[in-house]
């Protein structure tokens, strides 16, 4: 095979990479906000139990935890792997990275609230706006312009963690590499995808900077 | 009965006690000043006017409804209604940086536009009729978020950012935006202490401005000759009491107090320096 089938050959690894992208970002990006908010929590016991989920998810690896999630339902309730179902693994992969990234992000959206000057919530409660407008309509939109920087880190690792879902068997397009590489007796099976993970986080660097620049309207202190 | 009438302020911070017991009133449309060196007490006093800081004791009744007092309870709702007698201008102004100046000035009233839309809706079946009431407000509040930019001399500053303005331009939309809620007291805190001396001089015209309109107001200031000269009423602040209170012309008069002498002749030190 040639270079350009070599591409061709990793497509369909690369359709499963995609999915466990945009299913991770969507999940993980608002349930890092409620961690978020359970992190900063008044009631003690909430907080504490964050911080110990956020200290957990960042403090062990990646790999291990989708091992963690995949074999959870027969170390918890004694199910036989093969009952849960054709989607298992892919499942299992979404919500091992979900609830991994989601530690990151809340991390990220804690700095981002508490940087906010303690004088946009004084200047909402003197105009009479509720706290939750106060939070969703002044707090979040200067929230998510400090933290975008941060975000966009985390979703470029994002594009490359998504090989770690080859742990427990799901073949994306790592998975696929490997097993051509092995075929073919060569390493170009990963030059290509190397060369397609790399243009996939040049569009994903395209896409946040362009974000960036809608939100460069207004300024921050 | 005064229009603002303050009785036994007290409010601790920990050992610390700030205000240990202040009492005044105000007439509708004075304009009052509260002077005092920094520690004195005088922003922690504004604060809780302002609903900010909840005094340890004390009562304070505005236009004949009293807001805090023995046995007064508040919940989130209530207490933002009580907030909305008064209106407060902060010495870092303190506009949201992501919209524009028009929008700063028009936002709180449009969110209570929607609360009182909701209670509208529950009496009002017709679908035009809801529509109708909502347009009409809408139109008003905007219009009036102009008139209030035409004011502070920022017509043509509607569609700008926070950033694209000076200090001085920016607490000008800060005073439009407190009055957009029409506050029964402005509050002012040190309005003219976080910017260059060039750009306070606009910012007190919007304020002498204001006292021609015969609005109440609440100054906490360092600028002398300004609490002078707009001023009813001037109160001196010391270590968390009112040291001394009277007319500009009794208060600069001279020969009132020693901490009151020595204070005005230290403001004058730096004023020359």
């Amino acid at each position: 095979m040639n270079f350009f089938e070599l591409l061709w050959a990793l497509r369909d690894g690369l359709i499963i990479s995609v999915e466990i992208f945009f299913l991770t970002l969507a999940l993980s990006l608002p349930l890092g906000l409620l961690i978020c908010l359970g992190r900063m929590s008044k009631i003690k016991p909430i907080a504490w139990f964050f911080k110990l989920y956020i200290s957990v998810m960042r403090g062990t690896p990646l790999m291990l935890q989708l091992f963690v999630v995949y074999f959870l339902p027969y170390y918890l309730f004694s199910v036989k792997l093969k009952y849960m179902g054709d989607n298992w693994l892919f499942t299992a992969v979404i919500a091992g990275f979900a609830l991994n990234y989601a530690a990151y992000f809340a991390e990220i959206y804690r700095g981002g609230i508490s940087s906010v000057p303690e004088g946009q919530y004084e200047a909402a409660k003197v105009l009479g706006i509720s706290r939750s407008k106060t939070f969703f309509i002044i707090i979040l939109p200067q929230v998510f312009k400090r933290v975008l920087p941060a975000v966009t880190n985390e979703i470029i690792t994002l594009v490359k963690d998504t090989s770690l879902a080859f742990a427990i068997g799901l073949i994306e397009m790592f998975t696929r590499a490997k097993q051509l590489a092995s075929k073919e007796v060569s390493m170009l099976p990963y030059a290509a995808a190397a060369l397609i993970y790399y243009l996939f986080n040049l569009a994903v660097a395209g896409v946040m900077s362009f974000i960036e620049k809608k939100m460069n309207r207004y300024r921050i202190k | 009965m005064a229009y603002l009438e303050i009785k036994d302020f007290t409010k601790s911070f920990g050992e610390n006690q700030v205000l240990k017991g202040i009492d005044f009133t105000l007439e509708k449309g004075e304009v009052l000043s509260i002077i005092g060196s920094s520690g004195s007490g005088k922003t922690t006093l504004l604060r809780c006017v302002n609903f900010l800081e909840k005094p340890d004791f004390g009562s304070m009744t505005v236009d004949g409804e009293t807001l805090i007092g023995d046995g007064i309870k508040d919940t989130e709702r209530t207490l933002r209604q009580k907030r909305l007698n008064f209106g407060l201008v902060f010495q870092s102004f303190n506009l949201f940086p992501h919209f524009t100046v028009i929008k700063n000035v028009t936002l709180a009233p449009e969110l209570l536009l929607k609360e009182n839309y909701a209670a509208f809706c529950k009496t009002e079946r017709s679908k035009s009729a809801r529509k109708e009431y909502l347009a009409a407000k809408r139109t008003e509040i905007h219009e009036t978020g102009k008139e209030l930019l035409a004011k502070v001399g920022l017509s043509e500053k509607a569609e700008s950012y926070p950033w694209q303005l000076s200090g001085g331009q920016q607490q000008r939309v800060a005073i439009a935006r407190a009055l957009a809620m029409r506050p029964k007291v402005l509050c002012f805190d040190e309005p003219t202490s976080a910017l260059d001396p060039e750009l306070t001089g606009e910012v007190l015209k919007v304020i002498r401005s204001l006292k021609g309109d015969g609005r109440t107001m609440i100054i906490v200031t360092h600028e002398m000759e300004f609490a002078k000269n707009v001023s009813d009423k001037i109160i001196y602040l010391a270590d968390g009491k009112i040291e001394d209170c009277g007319t500009p012309e009794e208060i600069f008069g001279g020969a009132r107090s020693e901490k009151l002498n020595a204070f005005l002749a230290s403001v004058n030190d730096k004023g020359e320096a």
